[in-house]
């Protein structure tokens, strides 16, 4: 570091390619996917949906040209939350729901660390619902991971917050009552900045959305579609299956026009009440027909791309939905440090514990 | 006109009247002028927890209590000799606190049908005679006031407000107090408002003038300087000594302090004061909730922060799982429980000592953390360095019980020199990284591979390299910290992090017993904020010629090395508490020996003169 110093002006620190790793150092060796695998062996079902996100997970990892040291895993409980003990970098295994409080705390102290949230629909918009729409709103720089297979699957299969209406679980043998959540609807609502949609299966779609969060400075929430095999097995089958998927799957470009459907036949135009409608191409005026704004800084928007969700799957949008910057937390959190230090100075604790008022005895 | 000095050792004020009448102000600045005078003092805000309570009612009523004297006081007294009645509700819910022979002032102004009807007064106490044991000043404090300030370029509801002032003006003429800190104050806070600031000062100047000119007194007391230790002094109540402790610790440690708190009366003042600290490196996170405040204090630690924070009984419940998390992967945490009255919601503005068994056994499974507590205001400033000491060493959670009487209350404080504070940066190190030698990597990193000497684990923090590990709420392996089911390991674990905290008793000061002629059969034993109770009452025995011992508790989980050679030293142990019993059962369980348990609950301090008597009931049945 001190050697370096003197050279500063002649050799500016390589700059990072991910905007959230400004304040991180760069990695001195170039690293590969093994080295963010730790020794211990993989326990999910043969089958989960969670060995496609880690492997991914694990191949972007080199990707952010950071020393594993600087990178921090934290996750709550779950099935899902049992990540960090697979990636080799520094991690915590938390507690049920509290994920982003930690990570929050860590983040905002040590903006030298990329650090990332790994959590699951129960652990996330259930128990932990709170901490989660704080954490977004908050936009301290972590990167939330949420695996959504819409059922509690460690405990064996109840149903979760993202669960659809009427479905039989061992907790609800006539029926779920309750409504379920959109995460992305909610985030948006939360105030998110970065909010991004992704499958398990799509392991190319899932690493551009990891790259993507990655590039964000604040928090960035990302939905991914994950298969439980054994208590909720081909839940996303619609989206996923050649075939159907076609049909389905609206892809999100920024910059791009919205097309989907057999041929890209589909588009959307804006609806009424401010929502989006799908409406065939070749039908519409083409000045009407609506290409992705990633950036737009009206949530209306993006808000209304999550409501194309629907129970059966007929619109299912992934990608990202919105990617807006705005100052973060941790930033502003060492910006007014330093401004109080400037204005101030550094604090003196003689001076603190003196006060203003003292008198003298003897 | 000259009027005659008598001098007095002690005074008690009470300064009461409705929550919107300025008195929790009024008795701030007259403790303020009595520590510059150079009186010893204590004090005792009560208010009520509504922020404006319906004028003029009983539960509306706020008050101050203050005790000076001219030689050390321990508590802020039982009865007042002075009470200041700003209305009829604070006289009715003070009068029965006052002994006869004490001055009321009144503010006439406010007895008024109206106001006698609401909290049912039949007649006027001023007039009817039923004050007649007393030496009733009753004087028209609100009129007087805004006859003051007539000329003056305030609303007429600005300069009724002002009679806070005038009342403190007549006060500090009364007791002979210096007044250029007041008007420093008042220069400071309304220097912003100089129509407020001018009406301020002339009311206050009106009252000393009242007071010296008129014939409502005829007698103004002086109260000498207290023989305290030579040194620099201020007064500090205990949030501010707690949140300076904190501060102090990180600076003596090199480690940045991260609070992380969510509003709770009567802890909200500690964030309060370390939000305004950011000039120390500070970082104080106002959380969505309890859970969150002390998550991000532990994600701080785990980044080799000092994680603090703050909070009151029912936040603690709330924060038992990620207290308990912190146990099991062995990071510093220190939480303080500013304790109230309870259980649930209970009496959020006043004391209680009830989270002794929550703090020690309130979480699932075996959970050990150590437990701290300070006993008077000032004592707050050290109690937390100790508290980060133990946790930083022993990477272990530590719980500061304060309570509500301790924060809002406070007392002259000596103020140390920040040479001789604790250097708590040789307590611990942070774990150095892996050298990678001749491209292999060293052996590998194992996190709970203990410190032979204190049991601690190493603390390693991301970003040191080769240290890369994860740990977690699930049990881990003896050493290697992987994730382990092994029965046997689970028993191992469970004993070894029961030990760490069993082992800090080592390194903690033994309890010291004060015990003069050493002929004492009797010990008086507490912890927390009753340590001035139980001081007054001990010293009041041996006034009148009795004999016994007092010790008191810093340390309360795990105990001083030497705590059951000195219970078992007297014939009777009492442990008088503001619980039903909580430390008692603990000394029971833990030493077989047969304490004596007196226990109070009322939100209030035990009055000096109540365990006077218990002392002395259970000296006559040894």
């Amino acid at each position: 570091m001190s050697e370096g110093a003197a050279n500063d002006a002649e050799f500016p620190e390589p700059q990072h390619r991910f905007s959230s790793l400004t304040l991180v150092p760069k990695a001195d060796e170039k690293l590969a996917t093994k080295d963010f695998k730790s020794d211990q062996e993989v326990r999910w079902c043969p089958g989960c949906g969670d060995y496609a996100i880690l492997a991914a997970f694990q191949g972007f990892l080199p990707e952010l040209e950071i020393p594993r040291e600087n990178l921090v895993i934290i996750s709550g409980i779950g099935c899902s939350s049992r990540l960090p003990y697979y990636v080799n970098s520094y991690g915590m295994h938390s507690i049920h729901g509290r994920a982003p409080a930690i990570a929050t705390g860590l983040a905002a102290s040590r903006p030298d660390l990329s650090v990332w949230v790994i959590t699951g629909d129960g652990d996330a918009l259930s128990i932990g619902g709170n901490h989660l729409i704080h954490a977004l709103r908050r936009n301290v720089n972590i990167k939330i991971l949420l695996f959504n297979n819409r059922i509690y699957g460690l405990t064996k299969g109840q149903y979760s917050p993202t669960s659809e209406q009427g479905k039989i679980t061992k907790s609800t043998p006539f029926g779920s009552l309750d409504t379920p959540f959109n995460p992305i609807s909610l985030a948006i609502g939360a105030e998110a900045g970065f909010v991004a949609r992704t499958i398990d299966s799509d392991r190319k779609h899932l690493t551009s959305v990891l790259r993507a969060a990655a590039d964000h400075k604040g928090t960035a929430f990302v939905e991914i579609y994950q298969n439980c095999p054994i208590y909720n097995d081909d839940a996303f089958l619609p989206i996923t299956e050649p075939g159907q998927r076609e049909q389905r799957v609206v892809r999100l470009e920024h910059g791009e026009p919205i097309r989907f459907g057999s041929d890209a036949a589909f588009g959307l135009r804006a609806g009424r009440f401010g929502g989006l409608a799908a409406v065939p191409v070749a039908e519409t005026d083409p000045g009407e027909l609506i290409s992705h704004d990633a950036h737009a800084s009206d949530p209306s928007y993006a808000f209304a791309l999550s409501r194309l969700d629907s129970s059966d799957f007929a619109h299912a949008p992934i990608g990202v939905f919105r990617d807006v910057e705005r100052p973060s937390y941790d930033e502003e959190m060492s910006a007014q440090i330093e401004a109080a230090r400037q204005k101030q100075g550094d604090g003196d604790l003689a001076d603190l514990l003196t006060g203003s008022d003292t008198w003298q005895v003897g | 006109m000259t009027k005659q000095v008598q001098q007095l050792d002690r005074v008690i004020i009470r300064f009461a009247g409705d929550s919107g009448d300025g008195m929790q102000l009024a008795g701030d600045r007259f403790t303020q002028e009595t520590a510059t005078f150079g009186n010893d003092l204590s004090t005792l805000p009560n208010f009520p927890a509504e922020i404006r309570a319906p004028a003029g009612t009983l539960p509306g009523v706020s008050s101050f209590q203050l005790h000076f004297a001219d030689h050390d006081i321990l508590t802020p007294g039982d009865a007042p000799d002075v009470l200041v009645a700003m209305n009829p509700a604070a006289l009715k819910a003070n009068l029965d606190d006052v002994p006869r022979g004490a001055d009321i002032i009144a503010n006439t102004d406010e007895f008024t049908k109206r106001n006698l009807a609401k909290v049912g007064y039949e007649t006027n106490p001023l007039e009817d005679g039923s004050l007649e044991a007393y030496r009733l000043h009753a004087i028209p404090i609100t009129s007087v006031t805004v006859k003051a300030l007539e000329d003056f370029d305030v609303t007429r509801k600005d300069a009724e407000r002002a009679k806070n002032m005038f009342a403190l003006g007549m006060l500090s003429w009364l007791y002979n107090r210096p007044v250029e800190g007041t008007i420093r104050y008042l220069e400071s806070r309304f220097a912003a408002r100089p129509a407020i600031l001018a009406a301020n000062k002339a009311a206050f100047q009106a009252g000393w003038n009242y007071g010296e000119t008129t014939e409502a007194f005829s007698v103004q007391y002086e109260v000498k300087p207290a023989a305290l230790a030579p040194g620099r002094y201020r007064n500090i109540t205990g949030n501010t000594a707690l949140a300076y402790g904190l501060v102090a610790a990180s600076r003596r440690s090199g480690l940045p302090l991260f609070l992380g708190s969510y509003p709770i009366t009567p802890a909200s003042d500690i964030l309060h004061e370390l939000s305004k600290l950011k000039r120390f490196g500070v970082r104080t996170m106002q959380a969505e909730d309890e859970i969150s405040g002390v998550g991000a204090a532990l994600g701080a630690s785990f980044g080799g922060g000092l994680g603090v924070s703050t909070t009151s009984g029912p936040g603690m419940c709330l924060k038992a799982e990620t207290i308990g998390l912190a146990a099991s992967v062995e990071l510093p945490l220190v939480i303080c429980d500013i304790q109230r009255a309870g259980p649930s919601t209970g009496m959020p503005t006043k004391t209680e000592q009830a989270d002794l068994l929550m703090a020690l056994f309130g979480r699932n499974g075996e959970s050990p953390v150590a437990i701290v507590a300070p006993s008077t205001p000032a004592d707050c400033f050290d109690t937390a360095m100790e508290a980060v000491r133990i946790a930083v060493k022993y990477r272990t959670p530590v719980i500061i019980l304060s309570d509500g009487y301790l924060a809002n209350g406070s007392e002259p404080w000596r103020i140390p020199s920040v040479d001789t504070l604790p250097k708590l940066r040789d307590e611990f190190k942070f774990a150095s990284g892996n050298v990678v030698v001749d491209g292999a990597d060293g052996p590998p990193f194992l996190p709970f591979q203990r410190d032979p000497q204190t049991l601690a684990r190493p603390w390693a923090i991301p970003g040191t390299p080769g240290l890369e590990h994860r740990i977690g709420g699930i049990e881990k392996a003896d050493v290697s910290g992987v994730i382990s089911y092994d029965p046997d390991n689970h028993d191992k674990m469970v004993r070894l992090r029961q030990a760490k905290i069993d082992g800090i008793a080592s390194d903690i000061a033994p309890v010291e017993v004060d015990d003069p002629d050493g002929s004492a059969r009797v010990l008086v034993l507490g912890w927390g904020s009753t340590y001035g109770s139980i001081g007054a009452a001990v010293r009041r025995v041996r006034t009148a010629g009795g004999s016994v011992a007092q010790a008191h508790l810093r340390h309360l989980s795990p105990f001083p090395a030497n705590l059951g050679d000195v219970l078992r030293s007297y014939d009777k142990v009492l442990v008088p508490e503001i619980n039903l019993g909580q430390l008692a059962l603990l000394l029971r369980g833990r030493y077989l020996v047969d304490v004596v348990s007196y226990n109070r609950v009322r939100g209030l301090p035990f009055r000096a003169a109540e365990l006077a008597n218990v002392i002395q009931d259970v000296m006559s049945n040894v």
